[in-house]
């Protein structure tokens, strides 16, 4: 019973676990990014007039939303680097980081993508029918005119995208790369799974998340886009 | 300050048609707007107007006929259609200001995007243009923060920041509380005055008969009745019109 509210392996493995969690961070950052990016991508081929891009877009997101993350972090990890042996860096550590990075970041483009077609859709026909009156082209159009206003209406879904990202890094265990959640399993397997560390790797998590929608609420607040 | 224009057409509508599904809008409509010549087009709703006035800067597609702009016909989409879209204005019955842009940047973005002018430029002729429409102090201000007569009158400025060659005015005022209605028609009608080609679909009669050289009355799709504003409204030729002019005037 003691052992079960032993707090001191959280105390003697602190810099381990806090390592854990900046590899976490680093994991979500930059599958953030480039998921904003794709999914702008993404979503700016499903509104195209070409039909060939929508179609690509529409096949892309349903493929990607469909298939659970942990296939796409081993097709990436096991699939792609270790059997076609396409390496991304000569350091194993790295090669793992950025393939697990492109999985989780391909995966998140898919919810990305949805969320700003749902964010173009509140934006009023009448907007783009103004931006293209004055010359501009369709990609122009949406650019300046659509996007913009799209991406100020979906900050707060965004951040629940960002929030289940930063989860969803826990399931790069199966793509080899140390984060967060190996550091706590191995934890587990050297101190038995104990409250403790339950406890302080779960509030870990929260002050990743936490302030992320609480960050996201507020800029969802100041950006809007008063009509 | 070309009163009468130079009588060479800046547009030519000829046998045009259009279907919305089963609905047939536009039927065999044709209809030449010359240079410095302001037309109003008046009708009852669902007449096709908004649609024809829409199709020469084909916001909205035809399904047979030609349009013809500046002599060349209406280029089918990409980079040519957005070069004559630049050269035709659009003001819209709701404005569509873009409503994450300040005043002054609603104005800008043409001149500086598309024609390529400098920010600097684009801004100083923004400001002039904003001073004729007489909102210059609300250069800053977002579109929502303004009056409907103000927003309607910076849609004016963006439109003539591009310097076109003519501006379509889809039922400008429609959506405008009555005592907003006025200076909307008072930029309008100076524009038609500096000799500016307008084709606007309206119901302001006066507005027609200050600012007009033709009355074009469009019903069931159709061009029913073509005439100078006074004759129009005070002897109209078609049972169709005498009957839509005694609905409209006895209110």
């Amino acid at each position: 019973m003691e052992s079960l509210l032993d707090f001191s392996p959280l105390v003697e493995e602190f810099g381990t676990i806090l390592t854990g969690f900046w590899s976490t961070i680093r994991l979500t950052l930059m599958s953030g990014i480039l998921a904003l990016i794709a999914g702008t991508i993404l979503v700016a081929m499903r509104v195209s007039p070409t039909p060939v891009l929508r179609a690509a877009g529409t096949i892309y997101v349903n493929t990607l939303r469909n298939t659970p993350l942990t296939l796409v972090l081993l097709l990436c990890a096991l699939g792609l680097s270790d059997t076609l042996q396409l390496h991304l860096s000569t350091d194993s550590p790295t090669n793992y980081y950025w393939w697990a990075t492109l999985g989780l970041s391909a995966y998140t483009a898919a919810f990305v993508c949805e969320a700003l077609r749902a964010g173009i859709n509140t934006v009023p026909p009448g907007q783009a029918e103004a931006a293209r009156a004055i010359g501009l082209t369709f990609p122009q159009s949406l650019r300046m005119v659509v996007l913009p206003q799209a991406f100020r209406s979906v900050i707060a879904p965004l951040g629940s995208i960002f929030i289940a990202l930063t989860k969803n890094t826990t399931i790069v265990i199966v793509a080899g790369y140390i984060e967060a959640s190996s550091v706590m399993k191995q934890m587990f397997d050297d101190y038995g799974g104990t409250l403790p560390i339950f406890l302080g790797f779960a509030i870990g998590y929260m002050v990743l998340t936490l302030p992320t929608g609480f960050l996201f609420g507020r800029l969802a607040k100041r950006m809007a886009v008063i009509r | 300050m070309t009163e009468n224009g130079d009588a060479t057409p800046l547009v030519r509508v000829e046998n045009v048609n259009k279907n919305f599904g089963a609905l047939h809008v536009l039927k065999d409509i044709n209809l030449t707007v010359y240079r410095g010549e302001v037309v109003v087009v008046i009708g009852p709703s669902g007449g096709g107007k908004s649609t024809l006035c829409r199709a020469i800067n084909r916001l909205e597609t035809i399904d047979s006929g030609t349009i013809t702009f500046d002599g060349k016909p209406l280029p089918a989409e990409g980079k040519a259609l957005a070069r004559l879209r630049s050269d035709v204005g659009m003001v819209f019955q709701s404005f569509n200001l873009f409503a994450h842009k300040t005043i002054l940047e609603n104005v800008t973005l043409g001149p500086i995007k598309v024609r390529g002018i400098s920010r600097d430029q684009a801004e100083k002729r923004g400001m002039e243009l904003l001073e004729r429409v007489g909102i210059a102090t609300q250069a800053s201000k977002y579109p929502a923060q303004l009056s409907g007569g103000q927003q309607q009158r910076t849609a004016i400025a963006r439109a003539l920041a591009m310097d076109p060659k003519m501006i379509l005015f889809d039922e400008p005022t429609s959506a405008l509380d009555p005592e907003m209605v006025q200076e909307v028609l008072d930029v309008m009608i100076g524009l038609a005055r500096d000799g500016m080609t307008m084709v606007v679909v309206t119901h302001e009669m006066g507005f027609a008969r200050r600012a007009a050289k033709r009355v074009v009355f469009m019903a069931e799709g159709q061009i029913v009745e073509e005439n100078t504003p006074d004759d129009f409204f005070t002897n109209p030729r078609t049972d169709r019109a005498k009957d839509f002019l005694s609905k409209i005037l006895t209110h």
